[in-house]
């Protein structure tokens, strides 16, 4: 097989989960006796191209265009459809990053092709690759095949392979060929503009040591207190799965996830949260992590070291008693 | 501004799950609009309140799905339309996409819009691949719109915080955002004013979309633990002391 992973550049930087997208491609090629080459696409990026090649990939694909600067889902499934086209690869990767998400099943359906998308993991049956998906919001695994003839699309879930495993090119450096593309102004339909952050981050929870976290389990801003009170018995900060500050009901620059911060404290307790990907991907690194959830099968119990099934408003407040207790 | 909405019916979110194969017993569970969904049906509300048009709630799948197109009808869209397929579980992204673009290309909509991902197969596709198949300009993750001159201003999410503007042109696809707006509840007076609307009942073969499968789900199994968890047992003062003790003595976080 050929494998094509396509890497991500973002605000002039590697997007690491690039990397990780990599050491999967190149394990998946070691098991499939299988090629991979590295893709950089952007404008004025050939220094990337550079770094990439440094790695065990048989070549570095460049495509380079004025109008391909900024990201638009457009220009990027347009240059890309052509790439596809011209280097006939069997299997194309992506990282699961946001801005794939927006475009990479397009280029698929351009091609009249289907994408496997948000994967964590694979599993090499006898040469058919499985690929390893969650469904019903982390509660169940899927496993999904491809059908028909390539090239195949998938994405690797951020956090699924670890980028430090990417090898290095056994021989210094892999060739960089360059591949041109065509495309017009007008092809490109949506204009980007600037791009800002929201949130004033007074508090940085990345430096927290303990982090006492609340999700949609505790049902209303009036028990908020209660978890405060736990995190201030334990010395922790505060903060919430997504809808929690959706709701307003903590700030955003609160936010545990994909599209808040991403922690890895020694102690992190996951009240009433049930441990969907885009969460888990921003606290699994913590050093400790203990569940409180009512439901026993919620996924946030496959990473928990400690986990309590029960309802948090008996919990809390006597957690938060033993730890007063305990200071004395 | 006539507007288009793509509601799918998803599990109640407390649902116990019983797996069967590649899909779970659906016999015996609640029901419910795909959250994501509900805030792109709020948004078509707003849109429509400021610019006048019609809304309309399109959903595929068998005849529970009727329940939720009411459930919109009574939230203000003014008609439904129901793509009646029993057999919608099983289909790819790309099949689910190219039934609900043909039900849309027989309408004279401006806007389509989209949740991001449903909450069953989490797919987070059928938004982008609806652009594809229309070949319309679009945009995901979206957590504002305005409407100026013809033309979209939007609010895109990106990771860890950062946000981008973006503009559009219409007629466009828009998947939209958990939390970009706070959803209303119907109202006595629109669960009355939906039993007079109408919902155009189409079945999914008659609209002539069949293609090959370019994936299929094999089968949907409980995931394996990544970490021995322990769990701690009894009265919840019981439960806090062994765990103020484990994460002393054990853990040493604290
Ligand atoms: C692109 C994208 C980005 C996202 N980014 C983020 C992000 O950055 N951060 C984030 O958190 N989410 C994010 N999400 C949303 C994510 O998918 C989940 O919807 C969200 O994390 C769910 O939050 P929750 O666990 O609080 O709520 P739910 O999933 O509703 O879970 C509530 C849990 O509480 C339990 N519970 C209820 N009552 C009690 C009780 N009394 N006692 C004990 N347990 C109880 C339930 O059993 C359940 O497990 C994102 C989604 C998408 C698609
Ligand atoms: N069967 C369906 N009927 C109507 N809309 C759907 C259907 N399946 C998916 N959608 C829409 O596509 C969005 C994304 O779904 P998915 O690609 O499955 O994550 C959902 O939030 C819906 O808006």
């Amino acid at each position: 097989m050929k494998i094509l992973v396509i890497t991500e550049l973002r605000q002039g930087k590697w997007n690491n989960t690039s990397f990780e997208t990599l050491a999967a491609a190149q394990q998946i090629a070691a098991e499939t006796s299988s090629t991979v080459s590295g893709v950089v696409i952007g404008k004025g990026v050939s220094a990337f191209a550079g770094e990439l090649a440094a790695k065990d990939v048989a070549e570095v694909l460049l495509v380079e265009h004025d109008l391909l600067e900024a990201y638009t889902p457009d220009g990027y499934s347009i240059a890309l459809k052509q790439l596809i086209e011209q280097s006939k690869p069997d299997l194309v990767l992506f990282p699961h990053t946001y801005q794939v998400r927006d475009f990479a099943p397009k280029l698929a359906a351009m091609l009249g092709k289907g994408m496997i998308g948000d994967c964590i993991g694979y599993r090499n049956e006898s040469g058919k690759l499985i690929f390893v998906r969650q469904m019903f919001q982390g509660k169940t695994a899927a496993d999904v095949t491809f059908q028909g003839a390539g090239p195949w699309f998938a994405s690797f879930q951020s956090g699924a392979f670890r980028a430090d495993l990417v090898k290095p090119h056994a021989a210094g450096k892999a060739p960089i060929n360059k591949i041109s593309v065509e495309l017009k102004p007008e092809q490109i339909r949506t204009k980007p503009l600037d791009l800002f952050k929201e949130a004033k981050s007074a508090v940085d929870l990345t430096q927290a040591p303990i982090i006492v976290s609340v999700g949609r389990g505790i049902k209303a801003p009036e028990n908020i207190p209660q978890a405060e009170a736990l995190a201030k018995a334990i010395g922790g900060e505060i903060a919430a799965s997504r809808p929690i500050c959706d709701e307003g009901w903590l700030p955003m620059e609160r936010q545990i996830g994909s599209s808040g911060q991403t922690v890895a404290p020694k102690l992190y307790l996951a009240l009433g949260i049930s441990g969907a990907i885009q969460h888990v991907v921003g606290m699994k690194g913590a050093r400790t992590i203990v569940a409180i959830n009512k439901d026993q099968n919620a996924p946030i119990f496959e990473i928990a070291d400690y986990g309590v099934v029960a309802d948090i408003f008996e919990i809390m407040p006597a957690l938060t008693e033993a730890l007063e207790k305990a200071k004395t | 501004m006539n507007i288009i909405v793509c509601i799918k019916q998803v599990p109640a979110k407390d649902a116990p799950l019983a797996i069967a194969g590649n899909w779970i017993r659906e016999s015996d569970i609640g029901f419910e609009m795909n959250e994501p969904d509900s805030f792109a049906l709020e948004e078509a509300l707003r849109l429509k309140e400021k610019h006048g048009g019609e809304v309309i709630a399109l959903s595929m799948g068998p005849e529970r799905v009727k329940q939720t197109i009411k459930e919109a009808l009574a939230k203000g869209a003014d008609r439904g339309i129901h793509i009646a397929d029993d057999q919608f579980a099983q289909l790819d992204p790309l099949a689910t996409a190219n039934a609900l673009a043909v039900a849309i290309k027989k309408e004279n909509a401006d806007l389509v819009l989209t949740g991001l991902q449903s909450d069953d197969h989490g797919f987070g596709q059928t938004g982008v691949l609806l652009a594809g198949v229309l070949d319309l300009p679009h945009a995901t993750i979206i957590m504002q719109i305005e409407v100026a001159d013809g033309r979209l201003k939007l609010k895109r999410e990106l990771e860890a915080g950062w946000f981008q503007h973006i503009e559009c042109p219409l007629p466009a696809v828009l998947s939209i955002q958990s939390g970009i707006n706070k959803v209303r509840y119907a109202t006595l007076k629109g669960i009355m004013a939906a039993k007079k609307k109408e919902i155009a009942v189409i079945t999914r073969e008659s609209l002539g979309a069949a293609a090959a499968p370019t994936q299929k789900i094999e089968k949907i199994y409980v995931p394996t633990k990544t970490k021995k968890t322990e769990f701690l047992t009894g009265s919840p003062k019981d439960v806090a002391t062994k765990l103020v003790e484990k994460l002393k003595f054990e853990a040493r976080v604290i």
